[in-house]
């Protein structure tokens, strides 16, 4: 091994690096920036819901975030590091949001307007899903430690992998900017159905050029995934002995691959419609606000969006749960001390699930008239991919059994994500059938049902994994006080805030309303829980600042571990470093002669045996 | 691959071209005889099928290529059918109509 | 430190070296990109009160004629290849260029296309045939002329490589070749869906 220094300068080494372990920072520190801003997007417009056409208090919402700015950028000093580049957004983010609630089309004297509203509503679901979720479970944590558990020296191709990050940012920006542009962001909604979003504000353009950056990213990064785990696993690991976590990234990445490019030529259709004035997506006939378009506009079909737009987005949900599936396989496997219970079931049951979410989409467009015989054969497919994921579901409680359970914090993230993942699912079962979806269609029932699968689902199981691999990149755990605290306060907040949702949209309760549904007479007798739901909103924002500060604190006051605090077999804690060497990853090249989870093996004197270990 | 292989590939190489050539004054000719429409998209995708497979088997070597190749572009294959086949049958279906 | 392993010996099982599997991946989603634009034109066309014939308003034998240099930069592009396999260089670099510039008569003819259809007061605003005629030759164009800006790079600056790193040099230009090959078989299912039918 060869040990002298490598001179790289600053920018080579942190800002335009090729290790796929600083990559994979820099994609988690962006991707958390943009959760904590879609997340912040939502609690200002649970001020509306929850007190409709009432002054908004801006103060008490930008105060916090550029107090936390203000405090990481000098907490240690004028020091230059993630903190500062993290306190310097923060403000960054506080000063637009104070720019833009306090420009009279979006807030005259502080009352919020529909199309503002509308705009928020918009962004938060783009964030959340294609600036925050994804390039956290994929970007950063794929990045890191994929290579890290198939005991590879770096992806197989880094300047992809950085090309792929900055296209990412590139998107993010983007859609940041987007604020700032006449009417606002894009405001017809994450799904930017046609005819609205052909005909909708400029911040609909720079939607369309921001989700080509990201879906390029994400192309670059599912090629270099699908590569790496194919070409680069260490000798002796099998396909049949890879962690299930690295089994989840790649079946995630042919999602990737595959699904999206549907959507990015969708989106340059649209592109077209709104800047060259075809009307790919304006059927004929259109009226807009009393005025009959143009007699050269027409003759397109709005429903082709829809197609090609759930062809990504129903994989896409997938996305977002099977890497959130391997994190907490990961964590419960070494905190029960147990193997895993139906290692092959659970993967063929993912490999079988990515290929079904190819032929489901058309549930999402029951309402628009397709025939019953197409309704059918979704309805079908739509049963048959419930199979999979309960059998996932299954197999980890079924782990759970027997086990001598270790309950520490990533643990429990982990524990809570199955019932709170198991109700997301069963309350998508309604929504599965044609008869129960003409209820339940577009209320807040659907919004209840998928945050449950995204928000105490997969955010949690993202935190079990930033607490878990957290030692990597440190040699120090996190707090487990502060940890617990976070835990307890979110997963209260979060079924406060996502079970009402179920109960109003029941209720009949439409969802993209901007007062809440005080106009309806349907909804009164549930509005009263809108307030509690923001309560529990504003309260989960309350039990973030434990997290954030206990992420900052422990870099360097946190306990210092060895390599391998978990006592975990796989390759990325057994084999390696903790942090891993910059190049390379590992001191001598690995080698494998067993399986992913030999915990407790009857006769060995560990209760873990390393899969390097002969 | 030797030289020699390279060599004989070269001649392969030409009458791939010599053949795309005739295809493709064989499709511009047809489209100018004024055929039914069912009959001008039948011929004129069988034309471009087999120009499309001769592209891909010997410029592209797809005809000796590896397995792991096959599956991906078999598993492709799949879903490009499904994208096609399934918004056209389900627009056909529409209660509408 | 340990080097990332099979970027030109191809891996054991797989046989293949990772840039090659990778630009196979990448063309997957290509498919994947024109089957979407495809599936789009035959709903538009079938769904259309009227749909002109592609020969009557467009310019067939320029297309015919595009057909021809595509398919022929095609071909010199394989025999640029297999010219480094034979390890002749000086011929790499004739038929590279020769590649090169029949990617520029392309757009050259492309562009009097276009400018005459502007003339005639055609753009994609017109009706749906326009645009989906000029949205599907555009997106194909700059496909062109992203293939075009690889071959320049191998032809130039990239070519240094072959005085180092001939193998790999080699695989590149099998990558780059793969992709070009692709972007001329696009074509060849644009050329009868637009022009002909
Ligand atoms: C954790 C705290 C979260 C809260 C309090 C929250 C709250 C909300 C609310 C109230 C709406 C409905 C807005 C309306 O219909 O007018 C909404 C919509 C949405 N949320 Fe969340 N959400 C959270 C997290 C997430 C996460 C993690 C994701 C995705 C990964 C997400 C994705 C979406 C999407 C896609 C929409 C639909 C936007 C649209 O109607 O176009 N949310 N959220
Ligand atoms: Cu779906």
């Amino acid at each position: 091994m060869d040990n002298h220094q490598h001179h790289e300068s600053f920018v080579k080494k942190y800002i335009f690096s090729q290790d796929h372990k600083i990559i994979g920072i820099q994609y988690g520190i962006t991707s958390l920036l943009f959760l904590l801003f879609g997340f912040y997007l939502v609690t200002v417009m649970r001020w509306q819901l929850a007190y409709p056409m009432e002054a908004f208090p801006l103060e008490r919402f930008v105060y916090p975030l550029l107090g936390i700015g203000v405090i990481l950028l000098f907490i240690r000093g004028l020091k230059i590091g993630i903190h500062s580049v993290v306190g310097v957004s923060l403000i960054l983010l506080a000063g637009v949001s104070w720019y833009v609630a306090t420009r009279d089309e979006n807030m005259p004297n502080r009352i919020m307007l529909p199309e503002f509203y509308n705009q928020l509503g918009a962004m938060h679901g783009t964030i959340m899903v294609f600036l925050g979720v994804v390039p956290l479970a994929v970007g950063a944590f794929g990045n890191y430690i994929v290579p890290l558990q198939i005991g590879a020296p770096d992806m197989a191709f880094p300047k992809l992998n950085m090309s792929s990050y900055w296209c990412f940012f590139v998107g993010g920006v983007t859609m940041l900017v987007s604020f700032f542009v006449p009417g606002g962001a894009a405001n017809s909604g994450w799904t930017s159905y046609p005819p609205l979003s052909d005909i909708a504000t400029t911040g609909q353009t720079l939607w369309l050029l921001g989700m080509v950056f990201l879906i390029t990213s994400s192309l670059l990064g599912s090629v270099n995934f699908i590569i790496t785990i194919v070409q680069l696993r260490a000798k002796g690991l099998s396909f049949m002995r890879l962690p299930f976590f690295v089994w989840t990234q790649f079946v995630t990445s042919f999602l990737l691959l595959l699904a999206f490019p549907p959507l990015e030529a969708a989106g340059i259709l649209q592109l077209m419609d709104r800047v060259a004035g075809t009307s790919f997506f304006l059927p004929s006939g259109l009226v807009v606000s009393g005025d009959p378009l143009p007699a050269n506009i027409g003759g397109g079909t709005p429903l082709l969006w829809q197609h090609l737009f759930w062809f990504l987005a129903h994989p896409e949900v997938y996305v977002l749960i099977l890497p959130a599936l391997g994190i907490v396989a990961e964590v419960i496997a070494n905190n029960t001390r147990k193997p895993l219970w139906g290692y092959k079931s659970l993967v063929y049951a993912t490999i079988f699930l990515g290929f079904m979410s190819f032929i489901v989409w058309a549930h999402h467009m029951f309402m628009t008239g397709m025939g019953s015989t197409i309704n059918a054969f979704f309805q079908i497919t739509t049963m048959i991919i419930s199979i999979p994921s309960i059998v996932i579901l299954s197999a980890m409680f079924l782990s759970l059994y027997g086990g001598s359970i270790r309950i520490n914090t990533p643990m429990l993230f982990a524990l809570a994500f199955l019932p709170m993942f198991g109700i997301g699912g069963l309350t998508g079962l309604p929504l599965g059938l044609s008869t129960s979806d003409i209820h339940l269609h577009d209320t807040y029932y659907v919004i209840g049902h998928f945050h449950y699968v995204v928000a105490p689902g997969t955010i949690f199981a993202l935190f079990a994994g930033i607490y878990y691999w957290y030692p990597k990149l440190t040699k120090r755990k996190m707090n487990e006080a502060l940890g617990k605290i976070h835990f307890w306060g979110s997963f209260v907040a979060m079924n406060v805030i996502f079970f009402p949702m179920l109960i109003q949209g029941l209720a009949g309760v439409s969802r993209r309303l901007y007062d809440g549904g005080q106009t309806y007479a349907h909804a009164q007798s549930v509005l009263y829980l809108n307030e509690v739901m923001s309560i529990g909103a504003w309260s989960l924002a309350f039990f973030q600042m434990f997290f954030i500060v206990n992420l900052f604190l422990s870099i360097k006051k946190g306990k210092e571990v060895d390599d391998n605090p978990w006592e975990a077999t796989t390759l990325d804690w057994a084999a390696t470093t903790s942090p891993p060497l910059a190049h390379g990853n590992f001191a001598q090249v690995p080698e494998v002669y067993r399986g992913p989870y030999e915990y407790s093996v009857p006769g060995s004197d560990k209760d873990f045996i390393p899969q390097h270990q002969q | 691959m030797s030289v020699n292989n390279v060599k004989s590939h070269i001649k392969v190489y030409i009458s791939i071209f010599v053949a795309l050539m005739v295809l493709t004054v064989l499709t511009v000719f047809v489209s100018y005889l004024e055929l039914s429409i069912g009959y001008a998209v039948t011929i004129a995708m069988i034309v471009a099928v087999i120009k499309g497979s001769l592209v891909a088997n010997y410029f592209m070597h797809l005809i000796s290529e590896k397995k792991v190749i096959y599956w991906v572009l078999i598993l492709t294959l799949v879903f490009f059918v499904i994208l096609m086949l399934l918004p056209i049958l389900s627009t056909l279906d529409q209660v509408s109509r | 430190m340990m080097e990332i392993p099979y970027t030109s010996k191809p891996h054991s099982e797989t046989g293949l070296y990772n840039a090659k599997f990778g630009i196979w991946l990448f063309i997957a989603s290509e498919v994947m990109l024109f089957g979407a634009l495809f599936t789009a034109y035959i709903l538009l066309r079938v769904g259309a009160s009227e749909w002109p014939k592609g020969a009557e308003i467009l310019n067939v034998p320029l297309a015919t004629i595009n057909t021809v240099v595509l398919i022929s930069s095609s071909i010199t592009m394989v025999m640029s290849w297999a010219s480094l396999k034979m390890n002749e260089f000086s011929k790499y670099k004739v038929y590279m260029l020769l590649t090169f510039l029949l990617g520029v008569v392309f757009l050259v003819i492309k562009f009097f296309e276009y400018n005459a259809k502007f003339h005639h007061g055609y753009f994609p605003s017109t009706n749906m045939f326009f645009a989906t005629y000029f949205t599907l030759t555009g997106l194909h164009g700059l496909h062109v002329i992203g293939g075009m800006i690889v071959n320049f790079y191998f032809l130039t600056i990239g070519s240094k490589m072959w005085n180092t790193d001939k193998e790999r040099f080699t695989n590149r230009i099998e990558i780059a070749g793969l992709y070009w090959h692709f972007v001329d078989l696009v074509w060849i299912f644009l050329f009868p869906a637009l022009y002909l039918l």
